[in-house]
């Protein structure tokens, strides 16, 4: 069974992103960037049932310009087998991803797809389960724990109240949540043997894809900012500020 | 204009998560139904039609439908879309797993998260765990939006709404329930509680978790929350992290013991009408967004600070 992994090239978790002063967007230039998080923990559960012998191959896939070439290497040097580049330099909301993720996956026909469940800068959550749709598979999003038995995965999930478990059929869709798995890290010998793996390179015509965006950014504005309060010097004067709030405490 | 709003509810209770979608989903305006789908849901349906300004409420009660899997419930409202411009739903689990499967069968774009309602047709959202707030018109036929509750407020119930029962349609069945591990409790809910008592990684156990952090909760009629390194280290269940990735809260009074103010985990309460910070080291920075901050040993303030309730 091959598993295709979808990686996204996203500001990296730890830099504060700054608004544009005219308001056209954020400004990316010159900021650290990385796979989206949740993208490495779709790899690395994907590298783990390689090598536990359930799948055959890992290929990772990711739209966008020229440049995420540098998380597919960085996929390849997890341990991924092969990588695909979807190459464009528009913006792409979810749902023209999940169409070109929808077009891969019908020329790669693989058992599983592992998305990530949200990528950290546009916070959409949602191209895992479109592509499901689109691919008319079942979907477990928000993934903690995954087993694969008999045709079927069974899914534990991250849900508002606690945990659900859901059995899908494959080919399925799983869309991961934090704590499914600790990501490796790429050591340097596979850093330098990752650059050698293959990489094919598509656009989105190839797979028959319009990315003209569905939706028209008018605006980005820097949230309002809080202001810093008060240090209390102690538990009682806490409590009296509390009181002092009326009906706070 | 009609809006279709998919209730969030357990099959016994209906959310307090579906009070505040139904105020994005006034502020877009027109008539609102409400979609309560799910297994013997009788007693929901007629919590919903109580809700004001639903003008129907549509109960369909089917077996698959009492799990909410994603597949026969996005099904069903695309069954329905024919007859609505507007689909909204909460950004719950289940709305978070529902409503892009929707988007993506009726061709559309999804605008995820909305925390305003500018125009019928125009949303704002936050991007980068809510450092940046992007404003997004959306001119397509129809519109799929879920809703960041802690922004709005609840809708009342002074409403008496026609509840009008439909039938099920065949799922695809391509998902079974097999287990939920839900934790149940007495206390408030994480998204609908007035006040939230939240620890982080300095608890150091699940032992101290529950010794330090929830009788100050219990003093304060309070929910708990945790940051993801607490969740993570297995202090705390999943269901309680709060941030980008987690529940989005505002709630009157958040308290933030031994949490150091990553911005992952501010973006989900940085809303807060009033937040307190304890931290024994004095630069965290979960005191620049801080109402109060108090500098110390969270071993030696929760205990003080409970008897002093
Ligand atoms: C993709 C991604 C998503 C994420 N999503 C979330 C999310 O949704 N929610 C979230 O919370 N985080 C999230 N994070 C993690 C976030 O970046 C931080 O790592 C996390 O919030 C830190 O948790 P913490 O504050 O409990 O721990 P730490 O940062 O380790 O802080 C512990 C604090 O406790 C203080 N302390 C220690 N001992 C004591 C004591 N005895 N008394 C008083 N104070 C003490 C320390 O001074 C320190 O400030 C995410 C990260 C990534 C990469
Ligand atoms: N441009 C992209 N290239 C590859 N994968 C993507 C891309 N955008 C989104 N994804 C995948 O979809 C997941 C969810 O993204 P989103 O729906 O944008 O929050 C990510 O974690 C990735 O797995």
């Amino acid at each position: 069974m091959k598993v295709l992994v979808p990686v996204k090239r996203v500001v990296d978790h730890n830099v504060k992103i700054r608004v544009k002063s005219d308001g056209s967007g954020v400004d990316v230039a010159n900021v650290k960037m990385s796979m989206n998080p949740f993208d490495e923990i779709s790899v690395e559960e994907a590298l783990r049932l390689k090598e536990a012998g359930v799948a055959s191959e890992v290929i990772v896939v990711s739209i966008g310009p020229a440049k995420v070439e540098d998380v597919l290497r960085t996929a390849l040097a997890m341990g991924a087998d092969r990588a695909i580049l979807v190459e464009t330099e528009d913006k792409t909301e979810p749902l023209a991803v999940a169409k070109i993720l929808k077009g891969v996956a019908e020329a790669e026909r693989p058992g599983l797809i592992i998305a990530g469940k949200q990528a950290i800068d546009d916070d959409s959550n949602q191209t895992g389960q479109m592509l499901s749709a689109l691919l008319g598979w079942p979907q477990a999003t928000f993934a903690s724990k995954l087993e694969i038995a008999e045709g079927a995965a069974i899914v534990t999930r991250e849900v508002d109240g606690g945990l659900q478990v859901i059995g899908v059929t494959l080919p399925a869709v799983v869309t991961t949540d934090l704590r499914l798995n600790s990501p490796r890290y790429a050591s340097l010998p596979n850093i330098m043997k990752a650059k050698k793996k293959p990489l094919e390179r598509k656009t989105p015509a190839d797979f028959g894809v319009d990315t003209t965006p569905r939706l028209k950014v008018l605006k980005t504005e820097e949230p309002e900012v809080r202001k810093a309060g008060i240090k209390v010097k102690s538990v009682a004067e806490l409590v009296e500020k509390l009181k002092t709030h009326a009906g706070l405490i | 204009m009609t809006i279709l709003l998919l209730a969030d509810h357990d099959n016994t209770v209906l959310s307090d998560q579906t009070a505040k979608a139904l105020s994005a989903a006034r502020q877009i305006g027109g008539d609102v139904h409400v979609l309560v789908a799910g297994s013997g849901v009788e007693q929901v349906a007629d919590a919903a039609a109580r809700l004001t300004g639903v003008s129907k409420v549509l109960l369909v009660d089917g077996d698959d439908l009492g799990h909410k899997l994603a597949e026969p419930l996005s099904a069903l409202i695309v069954s329905l879309a024919p007859m609505y411009d507007t689909i909204v739903v909460a950004a719950t689990s289940v709305g978070k797993s529902v409503a892009p499967r929707v988007a993506a069968l009726l061709d559309v774009a999804q605008i995820s998260d909305i925390v305003a309602v500018i125009a019928p047709n125009i949303f704002r959202r936050p991007i980068y765990a809510g450092n940046a707030f992007q404003t997004v018109q959306s001119d397509e036929s129809k519109k799929v939006i879920t809703v960041r509750t802690a922004s709005f407020a609840s809708a009342t119930e002074e409403g008496s709404a026609e509840v009008q029962t439909l039938a099920a349609i065949p799922g695809p069945g391509l998902s079974r329930h097999l287990a939920d591990e839900l934790s149940s409790s007495d206390r408030p809910k994480l998204t609908s509680a007035k006040t939230i008592v939240a620890g982080g990684r300095a608890l150091g156990s699940a032992q101290k978790f529950q010794e330090f952090i929830v009788p100050v909760a219990d003093k304060l009629g309070a929910a708990i929350g945790a940051s993801r390194a607490a969740v993570d280290a297995g202090y705390a269940p999943n269901d309680w992290q709060v941030g980008q990735t987690g529940k989005v809260v505002a709630p009157d009074l958040y308290i933030a013991c031994g949490i150091s103010g990553a911005i992952q985990h501010v973006a989900g309460m940085k809303d807060s009408k009033i937040i307190v910070a304890i931290n024994k080291d004095e630069d965290a920075p979960i005191f620049h967004i801080a109402d109060y901050g108090l500098v110390g040993d969270i071993f030696e303030i929760l205990p003080e600070l409970r008897k002093a309730l």
